[in-house]
């Protein structure tokens, strides 16, 4: 399993890079990570990825963009703003979970 | 016969032919030098669905897909044409149905519990031709694909909308259907001819449902 380090902290990734185990993450290391690909972690970007771990918390799996809609009652097109491109994939993550495999 | 050589005047705005070279490369090859020209689009990645039936289970993959592509950074079009005009009909659009006559994929899983290995087995097609079958199996598959949190045609066009896809309705279809606009999802940008969708969708990959 690959390692990554940050700034002296070391956590483990997948061989695409997203965390492997949820408690090694923390807020200040998603502010870090967000340094990486230009963006500045404020409330409003941290809103979505606190819900993220906190769902997959009880789920097991890392909710999709649908569901931050229907459940977590984000707007989509907020979190195409906030995070541009591959919004679900930067978020998941960001929030130190798995690369979301649900279709929809 | 003479020829006359013609050069744009400045700031002549000529319509694109597509026989005017976007870029021109000039490769050195040793002695001689040879010119590459290239229309190719070398912008980002885009798809461009084409969705031709309003089949319930046939609206579904395009919307799938589409959304998944928007997931992953890709710039989406959906081009709505014949049957497939009913999926941006807010008057059809949550009407849609799905019908057993002429799909011999379909089983089903409850029959396993009957006799082990009936769950596999293609039913019968002349059980579709019954009626009411359509309204059954209609219900039958909206409630499965429910139990996978995939919303429902309506509200799958307004998060495709809310995700930035690029939404059109087929002129042609539009007319001759007598389609009225107040009528399409707000999300349709517009009623486009089939040449103005080929141009749109230059350099995407296209799906055709």
């Amino acid at each position: 399993m690959p390692t990554n380090t940050l700034n002296g902290r070391s956590f483990a990734v997948d061989e695409e890079g997203f965390l492997t185990d949820r408690d090694q993450w923390s807020e200040e290391l998603a502010t870090e990570l967000a340094a990486l690909i230009g963006i500045e972690l404020d409330e409003e970007h941290l809103a979505p990825l606190r819900f993220m771990r906190e769902d997959s918390s009880r789920t097991g799996v890392t909710p999709t963009l649908r569901r931050m809609q229907t459940v977590g009652g984000f707007d989509v097109r907020a979190l195409f703003g906030l995070y541009p491109g591959k919004p679900a994939k930067k978020m998941a993550w960001l929030a130190g979970l798995r690369k979301p495999v649900g279709c929809v | 016969m003479s020829t006359t050589t013609s050069t744009l005047p400045e700031g002549f705005i000529l319509p694109d032919f597509g026989d005017a070279p976007r870029t021109t490369r000039t490769v050195q090859t040793g002695e001689a030098t040879a010119v590459t020209t290239t229309t190719s689009y070398d912008g980002p990645r885009k798809m461009a669905f084409i969705c031709s039936k309003g089949n319930l289970d046939m609206a579904y993959p395009a919307l799938i897909m589409g959304n998944a592509a928007l997931g992953e950074g890709v710039e989406v079009h959906l081009f709505f044409t014949f049957w497939g005009l009913d999926i941006v009909n807010k008057k059809t659009n949550d009407k849609l149905r799905f019908t057993m006559a002429g799909n011999t994929a379909m089983h089903l899983d409850d029959l396993g519990r009957v006799r082990p290995g009936l769950e596999h087995a293609s039913v019968p097609q002349a059980l579709g031709n019954l009626p009411g079958m359509t309204g059954m199996a209609t219900r039958m598959l909206k409630r499965q694909m429910a139990e996978q949190d995939i919303p429902t045609v309506p509200e799958f066009l307004d998060l495709l909308q809310a995700s930035g896809a690029h939404l059109y309705a087929c002129r042609l279809s539009f007319d001759m259907a007598k389609m009225l606009e107040a009528d399409l999802h707000p999300g349709v940008e517009g009623v486009i001819s089939a040449g103005d969708f080929i141009e749109i969708a230059q350099g995407a990959q296209i799906v055709f449902v």
